[in-house]
């Protein structure tokens, strides 16, 4: 089993604070992370694919995956506000949040365009050095 | 439990069929299909799978791990043109899933006899910003 996984980086800004909870549940539950005003990171985005490497030797197109990430991903994401995404109207832009959608972009017409392979297998986001979260397929 | 240890070695490559044509070899690795050749740090994490033995503690002696892959990867690939200087890479393109494959053969028979840990993954990094992890032939 082969995997190549490739690492982008982009810094963006975000609140946690969901629309569900009071404001004292959500100083409780998101801390310092709940501040109205936002803070930012230097994320780290890490997308494995995997496949059966073919007879070039290439099982991925790093080419044709920076431009897919960047397209799907990263223009949407660099120098922004994690809240203004649609996908987190109701849904709090945690770091397992963002895994998840991130992956389900990336997802989202990954076969039309990569239709020889390899497949998507999991993106992992790194939020600090010491924090990290990885959604799988 | 799972045991990883990291080691490192410079070597350069080329992404190059002699059996291709300029153009195609362009096309498909790019710049790294300079014949000429170009390097990298490579890093690697080689990872081991088993149970601590119940006197000593340890799943395997690390510094015997160390010079297992010193002998069979580190010493053989440091330094060296992969294609012109390491077989198969005279044979076999040294793209980076090709390499961490052949690291995986180099040192999966010097772990596969039970009860002894097993080779459970190769990761070969050849930037900062991609790496490859190889975990043996597909079941």
């Amino acid at each position: 089993m082969t995997s190549v996984t490739r690492v982008y980086r982009f810094a963006a800004s975000h609140r946690l604070h969901s629309p569900l909870l009071s404001d004292e549940r959500n100083r409780e539950v998101y801390g310092k992370c709940d501040n109205p005003y936002g803070h930012g990171h230097d994320y780290v985005l890490q997308v494995g694919v995997s496949g059966a490497v073919p007879e070039t030797g290439v099982l991925c197109n790093v080419e044709a995956l920076d431009g897919y990430v960047e397209d799907k991903l990263l223009r949407w994401v660099r120098d922004r506000n994690l809240n203004d995404w649609e996908e987190f109207g109701a849904v709090v832009p945690t770091t397992e949040n963002l895994a998840m959608v991130a992956l389900r972009r990336l997802s989202d017409g990954w076969r039309e365009s990569f239709p020889a392979g390899p497949c998507l297998a999991r993106v992992r986001i790194l939020e600090t050095e010491r924090n990290s979260v990885e959604c799988g397929l | 439990m799972l045991i990883t240890r990291k080691a490192e070695f410079s070597a350069s490559h080329a992404c190059h069929r002699a059996d291709w044509t300029a153009e195609r070899n362009r096309e498909v690795y790019g710049a790294a299909s300079n014949p000429r050749g170009h390097g990298h740090n490579y890093q690697i994490e080689v990872t081991l799978e088993g149970e601590p033995d119940p006197v000593t503690g340890m799943v395997f002696d690390l510094k015997t791990l160390k010079d297992v892959i010193n002998d069979e990867v580190v010493e053989p690939f440091d330094h060296r043109f992969l294609n012109h200087e390491v077989p198969p890479f005279d044979r076999v393109v040294p793209t980076p899933e090709n390499i961490a494959a052949e690291i995986w053969r180099r040192l999966e028979r010097r772990f596969s006899s039970p009860p002894g840990p097993r080779l459970a993954n190769v990761r070969l990094w050849e930037t900062a910003d991609l790496f490859v992890d190889y975990s043996g032939p597909s079941r």
